[in-house]
């Protein structure tokens, strides 16, 4: 995570984002996968997966992890390392709730 | 002497004035506001007032005598209409009063939905003796009956009480386990069986569309088209901060009234206290901390320093007799572990999360007897590594050695019952294992019956075989299905059967299950089991499918889909085909090809497409193909006897009469199915899942091919004589496939595993099987062919087919 952190977008409601599951954020070309656990925690990474850049949003979420739809790699949702014996990582994105809108961090241009 | 006013005679500024009065009692004369026409009374009390257990009377806890011994001027039953900060008065709707320090205590408000009908007579919150009240003179009316909104604490109390009054209760919670804020899914599902013991219905994941009457309230609307019938509607879906009146006065107000930790607002003569007050970002709705404010505030009113400080919060509640706790934060995360322990048999569920050697939430149901101890060592924050593996257990079983495995079962008596199912005690499985050289656990369950019903003694058996035997125990050799429990798919199949287990979490703690909700690997198996043995019951678990399974389209390599309308048979028409052509150049699709299934498959195809592709694709006449499914995908033909010169019967027209009547099916893996007209088999069915090959004589009918990562040929079930009989023979060998293979268990391995002659035997030579096993298909039909396209068309889980929200470039840039 980081602390450089200047703008945070609202980019919805925490009831967009289903349980265990995740939606996209569009930003030009970038997408941003925000995931909500089954505990209603959010976090953000890359919509990218290190390994095959599959769409890392369309996972299933368990564990604090989203398994990879291409290739069953699993990333850490609060990290974006890979587990296990596989090595790589995503970029993770600062998000927080304010309330029960979800906030995402970004640099302001 | 001083002016002291206070707004609102609730249980925050009630302590603060006691705290007040016995530091000092002449230090300010008292003016005490309350909208209510009432004083101070317990609030948290009010479920027994509603269940008729106590009398209002009894959770009084200021009366008139101790107001009036305390000099206070009570305007009760009068509302505060504003704050001269000025002239330092406020305004009552009978007159103002000055004051020196004010206080506001205005608390909370209950949330109404905003649907319709939230007005009608008959609608209530469930807040103070009012709506206590309210809701008792509903319970006169004769066969009441009340629907709940909102599982959280207050909503149960409040459906208990109405329950203990003689109502009919529907409780409609949104999230998809009860106090979902409290507890996991586990202990969700255990309080829920406990609420529904009571003979209070719950429904989850279900949301209000309107509440219905005329006069009054006559019923509860549901998203889902369903009606609830009610005479009273409580509404308990939570708190609002009271901070209206603040705000209108100008005093800095967040989600709540801003206080410093002296309880301070942003006017140094104005204090709030209690659920109205944000206090560095935080809310407070439990009594605790509550009253820690108001002896702060007491101190400081009369110039004595203190400061309020945020605490570590646990919750311990009897719902009504429902025994849970939740301390500390028990959400998943990396670098933490989960310890979890469950005993079905009492009902009872513990998990217990680690990070870095310490403890930091706990969730208990069923038996809390320990939370007060687990509670400090995630207050203290105490390295809990020396007692890790015992710490589960509670804290009596701390100091000692390091527990054996085996030392539990050993110290258990002779006549001690291991199996509860067949009644068999401790000493007659030892004197079989010893006396009979039994070394296996199937011999064990041949000999004395020990395990062999539900089961779930097994790992007891196991532990007294390894005290028996020792190194000679050969312990089972089923894999088990995951990390997650020590059950091979076999056993968790047959207990989800005998168990009449009907949701997930309902599995997962009759079962043991070792984590608190399952991996990747279990819920996807846990949901197609249930989909499978209780086809009207159960509820698809969306998220523990896989991506092509809830898009109803396949995944590529870049992220883009492919999709595949359904071609009866191989068949199409130029219509189609027109449809599909225009669909393309519609949608700009990339890549169009045909599939190996005798379909068109349209590739590289733009997510957020999806649903518009499907419309069009609908208005055709088309159906999703199932490309995706662990279910029917092709049933692949030939021309037969409509057009070939050697075409026996007409394979075309069998071809489209099994997709017809098996689509939609799912089952352990994918099913691929081909029809050949004659012996020379141009669809090719004999490596296919299963197979008809057409004779003169009638079908033959070819099953467990493959031709995929392994290559088979298939094995012949058997020589039928009709079309009819074909469909029936193959839907009841698919259904027995449905009941016994593993989850991503293709036909051909279920079949080698349970043995070829056995299949035959079921489905050739036992005519009574067969037909329940048809019947068994036939009625999960009825569940299963609905089409998903069109359902997404008309606007299910729109959510996955749009982003949550798009931002041009320009405007941010990622923080690094």
């Amino acid at each position: 995570m980081n602390v450089m952190t200047d703008e945070w977008l609202d980019v919805g409601e925490i009831s967009d984002i289903p349980r265990r599951g995740a939606r996209c954020i569009r930003i030009g070309e970038t997408s941003v996968a925000v995931f909500r656990t089954a505990d209603d925690q959010i976090h953000a990474l890359e919509d990218k997966c290190p390994h095959r850049n599959g769409p890392l949003s369309q996972g299933i979420v368990h564990d604090g992890c989203v398994t990879c739809p291409l290739h069953n790699w699993v990333i850490s949702l609060k990290t974006g390392q890979a587990q296990g014996a596989d090595e790589g990582s995503t970029e993770v994105y600062p998000v927080r709730l304010d309330g029960t809108r979800v906030l995402l961090g970004f640099r302001g241009k | 002497m001083k002016r002291l006013v206070v707004i609102g005679a609730g249980m925050a500024s009630g302590r603060m004035l006691e705290h007040l009065f016995e530091a000092d009692p002449d230090a300010f004369q008292v003016t005490l506001f309350n909208a209510e026409p009432r004083g101070n009374y317990n609030r948290i009390m009010l479920s027994p007032v509603l269940s008729g257990e106590k009398s209002y009377e009894e959770i009084v806890t200021h009366d008139d005598d101790w107001y009036a011994g305390n000099n206070v001027t009570c305007r009760f039953g009068e509302r505060v209409t504003g704050i001269d900060r000025e002239r330092r008065v406020v305004c009552g709707e009978h007159g103002e009063v000055a004051y020196d320090k004010l206080v506001i205590a205005t608390g909370s408000s209950p949330f109404i939905i905003p649907v319709e009908g939230r007005d009608l007579p008959g609608v209530v919150s469930y807040r103070d003796l009012d709506d206590t009240n309210a809701m008792i003179d509903a319970t006169g009316l004769p066969n009441a009956r009340a629907v709940v909104i909102g599982g959280g604490l207050l909503g149960l109390e409040a459906a208990a009480g109405l329950r203990l009054r003689g109502m009919e209760v529907t409780i409609i919670h949104l999230a998809g386990h009860l106090m979902e804020r409290q507890l996991d899914e586990a202990a969700g599902y255990l309080l829920q069986k406990d609420i529904e013991n009571r003979g209070i219905r719950v429904i989850t994941r279900a949301s209000t569309k309107a509440i219905l009457g005329k006069s009054r309230v006559e019923g509860v609307a549901l998203e889902d088209g369903s009606v609830i019938p009610a005479d009273l509607v409580v509404m308990a879906v939570g708190i609002r901060p009271s901070a209206q009146l603040a705000k209108d006065t100008g005093l800095e107000v967040g989600r709540a009234i801003t206080v410093n930790a002296s309880m301070q607002t942003s006017d140094p003569d104005i204090y709030a206290v209690g659920e109205c007050v944000e206090f560095e970002g935080t809310l407070f709705g439990l009594v605790a901390p509550l009253y820690d404010q108001a002896k702060v505030l007491a101190k400081e009113l009369l110039g004595e320093g203190d400061a309020f400080v945020v605490k570590e919060l646990s919750t311990k509640l009897k719902v009504t007799g429902c025994d849970l706790f939740s301390a500390g934060d028990f959400a998943e995360g990396e670098g933490r572990e989960d310890i979890v322990f469950r005993d079905p048999a009492r009902g009872v569920y513990r998990r217990l999360v680690i990070e870095r050697n310490r403890l930091v939430g706990a969730v208990m149901y069923g038996d809390t007897a320990d939370s007060n101890w687990f509670f400090g060592l995630i207050r203290d924050g105490e390295d809990i590594a020396e007692m890790r593996e015992t710490l589960i257990f509670g804290q009596s079983y701390q100091g000692g050695a390091p527990l054996d495995p085996t030392a539990a079962v050993a110290a258990l008596p002779d006549d001690a019952e291991i199996c509860g199912c067949n009644g068999v005690c401790k000493g007659t499985i030892v004197e079989a294992v010893s006396t009979k050289g039994l070394t296996t656990l199937d011999d064990v369950r041949a000999h004395t019956k020990a395990s062999a019903s539900c089961g779930t003694c097994t790992g007891l058996v196991e532990k007294l075989m390894v005290l028996t035997l020792g190194d000679a125990f050969e312990a089972a050799a089923v894999p088990p299905m995951c990390k997650c429990t020590d059950l091979g798919h076999d056993e968790v199949r047959r207990l989800i059967k005998t168990k009449e287990l009907k949701t997930i979490p309902a599995v997962m703690q009759e079962l043991e299950w070792k984590t608190s909700c399952g991996c990747a690997k279990c819920r996807p198996a846990l949901n197609y089991y249930l989909v499978s043995d209780w086809p009207e019951e159960y509820a698809d678990d969306y998220q523990s499918r896989f991506i092509n399974e809830r898009v109803h389209a396949n995944i590529q390599k870049d992220g883009t889909y492919s999709v595949v309308p359904r071609m009866w048979g191989g068949q199409t028409t130029s219509a189609e085909l027109r449809a599909i052509a225009d669909v393309v150049d519609k949608f700009n699709i990339p890549s169009v090809k045909c599939t190996g299934g005798q379909r068109i498959d349209m590739l590289g195809v733009k997510k957020e497409d999806l649903p518009a592709i499907w419309a069009d694709l609908g208005k055709a006449g088309f159906v999703s193909g199932h490309a995706y499914a662990k279910g029917l995908r092709t049933v692949k033909t030939c021309v037969g006897s409509d057009w070939c010169r050697f075409g026996t019967q007409d394979s075309t027209g069998l071809g489209v009469r099994l997709e017809k009547f098996m689509w939609g099916s799912w089952t352990p893996a994918k099913v691929k199915l081909a029809v050949s007209g004659c012996p020379r088999n141009c669809a090719e069915a004999t490596c296919k899942d299963v197979g008809v090959v057409c004779v003169d004589s009638g079908y033959e009918i070819h099953y467990a091919g493959a031709a995929g990562l392994d290559i088979k040929g298939t094995e012949v079930l058997g020589l039928v004589k009709t079309e009819d009989e074909a469909v029936e023979y193959i839907s009841a060998l698919v259904q027995m496939y449905r009941e016994q293979g593993h989850y991503l268990e293709r036909i051909y391995k279920w079949a080698k595993r349970i043995g070829y002659d056995e299949v035959r035997r079921q489905i050739m030579e036992d005519a009574e099987a067969r037909k329940a096993y048809f019947d068994r298909f036939v009625f999960s039909q009825k569940f299963a062919q609905v089409d998903p396209w069109s359902e997404r068309v008309s606007g299910k889980d729109k959510h996955e087919f749009k982003p949550m929200a798009s931002f041009p470039e320009s405007k941010v840039e990622a923080a690094e």
